[in-house]
């Protein structure tokens, strides 16, 4: 533990080191220095600008978790359970999954309009499919002999589910959340960057137009921040939920 | 073709039909959606046309030159760190947090570093792409029969050679999830790039039909960069499932 806690340290010193020796070449105006950065960001953070652009990234970025949770695993156990169906859906949705899906976000506004609607539906529409296809393959992997011994017992099918089919898919089923999460949020930042008024995603190209690099990488590190934070604590719980089984 | 083939066969077939019938009866706009036939006529009018071989070059030519940057340096550098077990340990948690962070939102900090240019477009398309080659490489490398690297050794073999005469064939079947993933996650990084911000090329194409209310053109141009990206999806897997099929025994 303290020995990767001290990897971890010399990684973010080699990043700064490297950071620094860019910010030397590219100057001030292109990247502001690691120590300036830092010092912006404490001044940025309380500003109402800061704070209602994050308040409207966060709230895009929750409601298309929802939905991209709610879809996709309505999908995965359907297509799990139903094997015909899986079979069928199972190639279309990975090659719906390796698209570029940035091209069909001008089709999601001229559908959804230009407000949070359409942020929303683009962030759902990245994560519905890696938790749809996770969850298939949770469902699909539960032994046989686990739904016999519930037959065995003469379990309910309610009493199935939930104390069979849910523990036994759940660590995977997490995985797929985990990764939903993550896609999901780079979905809403993608659609903020290239229409939107309010959002982090937004609030960064307008300060890289108005060449304010200062207040541009200190969102960018925020947000990255963030990610890897929430990726942390996802991984730690779905290493739990792997040892539990 | 097997009867689960043919069945999706139809739902594919239906789905488009649909989509045809909803815009060819006005239940969806045309200012929304235009029916695929349309879409499908418009990019053979705009092919027949060359008014987008320009961007077409443009664009390939970036994807590829990322992908090749980020297969070569990724399997150079994935060679050197499962060399140095120390710095792998300490790079672990690097590479179990790159792909779950937005790294796309540096390429504005890099266009104001770089300029309005290719430069930070390939930039972000290796920083997007190469990772998941060296985690591929290292893989790979792990499954690499002790005894061919104790061979080497035996025969004095230097570190290049080694590497090219002994570990990249026998890591090649799992080197080739990594090319697969470089090249899936080069595309979208670098069509992404495009669309947000850039002085040319398709996905700038897309963005611009899109602001000038230009459907036909923008319907074209997005099926044809879906088109291209199924196709080359589709091929990279019916390789890696003939490469899986020859590593599970398909000798016999």
């Amino acid at each position: 533990m303290t020995r990767r806690a001290t990897d971890t340290l010399i990684i973010a010193a080699v990043v700064l080191v490297v950071w620094k020796i860019l910010h030397e070449i590219a100057g001030s105006t292109a990247l502001p220095a690691p120590l300036a950065t830092m010092a912006y960001l404490v001044h940025l953070v309380p500003t109402t600008r800061f704070t209602e652009n994050a308040a409207a990234t966060l709230q895009a970025f929750s409601l298309a978790l929802l939905l991209a949770y709610g879809i996709g695993l309505a999908i995965g156990v359907w297509m799990g359970a139903h094997r015909l169906s899986g079979a069928v859906g199972e190639p279309i949705l990975v090659v719906i999954y390796s698209l570029p899906k940035i091209t069909l976000y001008p089709v999601v506004l001229l559908i959804f309009g230009l407000g949070i609607s359409g942020k929303v539906a683009f962030g759902a529409m990245h994560g519905i499919l890696p938790v749809a296809l996770l969850t298939m393959g949770a469902i699909r992997a539960i032994p046989q002999v686990y739904l016999r011994a519930a037959r065995t017992l003469h379990l309910s099918p309610w009493q199935t589910i939930t104390t069979v089919l849910l523990p036994a898919a759940l660590p995977e089923v997490f995985t797929g959340l985990r990764i939903g999460f993550t896609v999901t949020l780079l979905g809403v930042l993608l659609g903020e960057m290239f229409a939107s008024k309010l959002g982090l995603g937004s609030m960064i190209m307008s300060d890289m137009s108005l060449a304010q690099s200062e207040d541009m990488v200190t969102v960018a590190i925020i947000l990255f921040v963030f990610a890897a934070i929430a990726n942390a604590l996802l991984l730690w719980i779905e290493h739990r939920l792997h040892r539990r089984v | 073709m097997t009867r689960v083939g043919l069945i999706r066969l139809a739902v594919i077939v239906a789905m488009i039909g649909a989509l045809e019938l909803a815009c060819r009866t006005g239940l969806i706009r045309h200012q929304t959606i235009i029916a695929p036939s349309e879409m499908a006529t418009s990019l053979y009018a705009l092919l027949a046309s060359g008014a987008i071989n320009a961007d077409i070059e443009r664009t390939l030519g970036i994807i590829v030159i990322v992908i090749a940057i980020s297969i070569v340096l990724g399997f150079a550098l994935g060679l050197v760190i499962h060399a140095l077990p120390r710095l792998r340990e300490a790079l672990d948690p690097l590479f179990a947090t790159y792909y779950a962070v937005p790294i796309f939102i540096f390429y504005p900090v890099l266009i104001a570093i770089f300029g309005l240019s290719p430069i930070p477009i390939v930039l972000i398309g290796v920083a997007t792409a190469v990772v998941a080659m060296i985690i591929a490489t290292l893989n790979g490398l792990d499954r690499v029969p002790r005894v061919l690297t104790k061979v080497a050794r035996v025969h004095r073999l230097d570190a290049v050679t080694t590497a090219m005469t002994l570990q990249l064939p026998a890591a090649a079947p799992y080197l080739f999830t990594g090319v697969k993933l470089s090249v899936s996650y080069g595309f979208i990084a670098v069509i992404a790039a495009e669309f947000i911000l850039s002085p040319a090329g398709l996905g700038r194409d897309i963005a611009d039909a899109y602001s000038d209310f230009n459907n036909r053109r923008m319907y074209a141009l997005i099926l044809f960069l879906l088109i291209i990206a199924t196709v080359v999806n589709t091929v990279l897997h019916a390789l890696d499932v003939r490469w899986a099929e020859r590593r599970s025994g398909g000798r016999t």
